[in-house]
């Protein structure tokens, strides 16, 4: 084998551990919220892992400036709310969750991840 | 000091100008108690600081209208439809945009291909085959049109989440910028990887980025037809309201409606709010709220429901439950609520879609290695030109959109049928329903029993001496005859009934009314459940209720058991009165009493349309066995469970989930136990959602029958508002149909992934010499979420008929 073409192998195979890495070994950031918490979306949820108290109504508010159109729509299915993102409104849903656990939420088309942990 | 500073915002209407701003913030500071006020012409809002102890939401708002505006106090259901108007609006901003994008990419895209494609490129104009040229035309494709890829994309690295536009992002941008550089400098390629002759690919990145747009347009035009529906129903909300205020008829805004408010409503106008008639009749046309096709007579004290539309007369009415409370405000949110949950089906979409794209990335490099290391020369061009395709080909957009488009656009069918779905797993259930369990009172009848038959004793045994006796004992001492004896039945069932709530209480006590019987005083009243009722008259203790109840208390009721017997047969229940004349003696049978409710007019029909389903039907009632064998051979009903205590509801539809019952027998409460099979039977209960509520609420889908203007029902799955039994099976069929559209989008958007990669990563190219040109990737993987979202919307097209 060439000396390129060795060189090309190496790198791929480095690429894909680098993919790997860095996007399914990504660890999550948890904040803490108690009454209110602003989810910026850009390019995903950010923060992107709230944790909410259980019995407490909590207004998690979300910003949408990015236009994309996967990210118009917030779907919180445990909590059957689907909800259109208009740009760059803020979009206020409330939520109290009576049972704890984890509870993803995503896009409308499943393209992009969050996670509500209610304690 | 009571001192109550309140901040608050509110939309304002009707401002055009600066000046508007000017005088409606002087209007609010002039009332007493406001200290600040802002409006903003843009946002359309005031923002009001004032003391809510003085000032009330009203005052504000009169302060506004004064100076001709409108400060909105509530935004209910008109909110809603601001909200919508605006991201309408918003919408369609994005799709003219879209639209601007992509005929400009596919022009000079066209361009570029015309000058670059071999075997058209010889009959372009000199000037589109050069490179240059081509550079210029494809950077606004690439940097203008193919912004959006870029702004999606960069942002989620930045999160370590990769999507859709990444893919594009990379593909495109790998596409570009090495046909940047074959344009100024081609010799380093050439030295790399050995081509003698270079063509830039300006034609791919072009076109791919055209494309993809092109298929997004379609998708979101597709995409805004799922949510039809649930625009329709926010837009039937009336906007005015004609309320009689201080003796006069004035219109105003329906958010400015409230309960005990009289309306008048006038022929062919919309009713603003739910509410009762209190003068005047009328035919309404129910159908846009409950799915009921026929037009339904009103008169006084009749329920009426708002957004529905009066037909001929002219009524009054109260207002009853007016913003988010009344029926159109529950079904929308119901609706949303479905919309927004969604099918267990969809887990494993969800799960594969998050793994994705990084895996496509991988796969991506992957392609270029291999082809670089193994495949033909130029084994650079291969590489990469297969590595672009394979980054364009995949679609986890189409895996996404598979089931929340098909399970918007079901609950939206369903709820224009009149069939409010509570979520996207209930219409997920209802179609592996094998059996339908139909709770009898209230939901196959009428639930408004009538008496029927009242028989004294003497006209059962034909002993009349034994009747004169007791009867004149406990009633008004008549002439002993035979009318008078049944009066006295009638007068001691009516005063022992009047405390209990049972429908079959109301109807002995209706008919007491109606023929003017004066009732008795009752002490020590009680009802025991699926026995009947006990208390003393004249201080002797008085029984109503079955066979039950008598055998409980001892009662010799054998010798009208032929009687009874032939009553039942008629498909009547037939309720005992025995009287014990001292404290130690015995009970002794008085008389009969029977009692039919009538079958509903759709029951028949709905039942056989779930027997055409394959779908079996079993009912379940407190009647004894004989009534109820009538009423099922009349509906053709042959399961059925007889002398079910309400209690025991649940333990019947627990047993139907583990046991498929194929017994066509007649089961008794104590008999019901059947059947050794431990397969698992999907069990779907219909009943009026309140005493059955234990029942619906155990059952894999709980049907529940709509009734007044209350749709939430908590124990129900499935509410038919059109109080439709032939709902039942359109329901099921509603959720089959749904269920095969959610399969075959999510076999064509998974197949399309498992089969079209493999073939842009190339292999097929070793066996049958079979590339995936990007373009034709960029051209399928346009369309394959475009077909999942048409796919969906075809669903729209079925028609829910009552076979």
């Amino acid at each position: 084998m060439s000396e390129d073409k060795i060189i090309v192998a190496i790198l791929g195979v480095l690429g894909i551990a680098f993919t790997y890495w860095f996007f399914l070994m990504k660890k999550d950031e948890e904040v803490a919220v108690e009454e209110l918490v602003e989810i910026k979306v850009d390019g995903g949820y950010n923060p992107s892992t709230i944790a909410i108290p259980k019995g407490k109504t909590t207004k998690i508010i979300f910003f949408r400036t990015d236009p994309t159109d996967c990210l118009s729509e917030v779907v919180l299915s445990d909590f059957k709310i689907r909800r259109e993102l208009p740009l760059n409104q803020k979009v206020t849903i409330e939520v109290t969750p009576q049972k704890s656990g984890e509870f993803p939420f995503s896009c409308g088309m499943g393209m992009f991840h969050g996670r509500i942990i209610v304690r | 000091m009571n001192y109550n500073l309140t901040k608050k915002s509110f939309s304002v209407r009707g401002m055009h100008c600066a000046s508007c701003v000017r005088v409606i913030e002087r209007a609010l500071k002039k009332v007493d108690g406001v200290s600040e006020a802002n409006v903003n012409l843009a946002t359309e809002q005031a923002t009001v600081g004032f003391d809510s102890s003085k000032v009330s939401d009203q005052a504000l708002a009169d302060a506004v209208s004064k100076v001709g505006y409108k400060l909105v106090v509530d935004e209910g259901n008109g909110g809603d439809r601001d909200d919508q108007g605006k991201q309408g609006i918003e919408k369609k901003r994005e799709l003219n945009d879209l639209k601007k994008k992509v005929t400009v990419s596919l022009v000079l895209g066209g361009f570029i291909l015309w000058g670059s494609f071999p075997g058209v490129m010889q009959t372009a104009p000199p000037f589109l085959q050069n490179f240059f040229i081509q550079l210029v035309l494809a950077i606004p494709v690439q940097f203008w049109a193919g912004f959006g890829f870029y702004r999606a994309a960069i942002p989620a690295l930045r999160h370590r989440t990769a999507n859709m536009d990444t893919l594009v992002a990379i593909g495109t941008t790998v596409a570009f910028f090495y046909s940047t550089f074959i344009v100024f400098f081609p010799g380093v390629i050439r030295g790399i990887s050995g081509i003698g002759e270079l063509m830039p690919y300006f034609d791919v990145s072009t076109i791919i980025i055209g494309l993809i747009l092109l298929g997004r347009y379609f998708e979101a035009k597709a995409k805004a037809g799922t949510s039809e529906a649930i625009k329709k129903l926010i837009g039937l909300a009336a906007k005015t309201a004609r309320v009689i205020r201080e003796s006069r008829e004035i219109d105003i805004p329906i958010q400015e409606v409230k309960v005990g408010d009289i309306i008048r409503v006038r022929p062919g106008e919309k009713i603003p709010v739910d509410g009762v008639i209190v003068e005047g009749e009328s035919s309404i046309d129910e159908s846009m709220v409950t799915g009921e096709s026929i037009p339904v007579d009103k008169a006084k004290g009749d329920t009426v429901i708002g957004a529905t539309i009066n037909k001929s007369g002219t009524f009054l009415y109260k207002a009853t439950k007016v913003g988010q409370e009344t029926m159109l405000a529950q079904i929308i949110k119901l609706v949303q609520e479905a919309q927004g949950s969604k099918a267990p089906i969809q887990r494993l979409a969800d799960v594969i879609s998050s793994y994705f794209v990084p895996i496509v990335i991988m796969l991506a490099i992957a392609t270029f290695v291999v082809w670089y290391i193994l495949g033909p020369a130029p084994a650079f061009l291969f590489a990469m030109l297969n590595m672009v395709a394979v980054l364009i080909i995949a679609c986890p957009c189409a895996m996404g959109l598979a089931t929340p488009t098909a399970i918007m656009v079901g609950t939206g069918i369903g709820a224009e049928h009149g069939i409010l779905i509570k979520d996207a797993e209930a219409l997920e259930t209802a179609h592996k329903v094998k059996t339908v369990v139909f709770d009898k009172t209230g939901t196959l009848t009428k639930g408004k029993p009538e008496v029927t038959n009242v028989i004294a004793r003497s006209e059962a045994t034909k002993q009349s001496h034994q009747k004169r006796e007791i009867a004149t004992g406990y009633a008004n001492p008549r002439n002993d005859n035979a009318v008078d004896a049944r009066d006295d039945i009638l007068q001691l069932s009516a005063s022992l009934e009047k405390g209990s709530e049972h429908s079959l209480a109301e109807a002995i006590v209706r008919k007491a009314e109606e023929e003017k019987v004066k009732l008795s005083s009752v002490s020590k009243f009680k009802a025991v459940a699926g026995h009947g009722v006990e208390g003393y008259i004249n201080n002797k203790k008085a029984l109503l209720g079955n066979r039950r109840l008598m055998d409980k208390e001892k009662v010799d009721w054998k010798e009208s058991n032929k009687e009874i017997e032939r009553l039942e047969s008629e498909g009547k229940t037939v309720m005992m009165l025995a009287l014990r004349q001292a404290q130690g003696k015995q009970f002794q049978l008085v008389g009969l009493i029977a009692v039919a409710d009538t079958i509903k007019e759709s029951a028949k029909a709905g039942i056989q349309s779930l027997q055409k389903l394959g779908v079996e039907v079993a009912m379940i009632t407190g009647d004894n066995k004989r009534t109820a064998k009538t009423i099922g051979d009349q509906l053709g009903i042959k399961q059925v469970f007889a002398e079910v205590l309400p209690q025991e509801k649940e333990e019947i539809v627990r047993n139907l989930q583990i046991n498929k019952s194929s017994n066509q027998q007649i089961n008794q409460s104590t008999n019901w136990l059947i059947g050794n099979s431990l397969r698992r039977n999907t069990v779907a209960m219909v009943g009026d959602g309140i005493n059955d509520a234990p029942a619906l609420a155990a059952s894999d889908v709980g049907i529940a029958m709509g009734s007044g203007t209350d749709v939430a029902i908590e124990a129900a799955d499935i509410t038919l508002v059109n109080k439709d039994l032939r709902s039942v099976a359109q329901a099921i069929e509603l959720s089959k149909k749904t269920m095969r559209t959610i399969k075959l989008n999510l076999f064509w958007a998974f197949g399309y992934n498992v089969v079209l990669i493999p073939v842009a990563m190339g292999v097929l190219y070793p066996f049958f010499g079979i590339l995936l040109n990007p373009i034709f990737a960029s051209f399928a993987m346009a369309m394959s979420s475009v077909s999942v979202v048409t796919n969906s919307l075809l669903l729209k097209r079925l028609i829910l008929k009552a076979k």
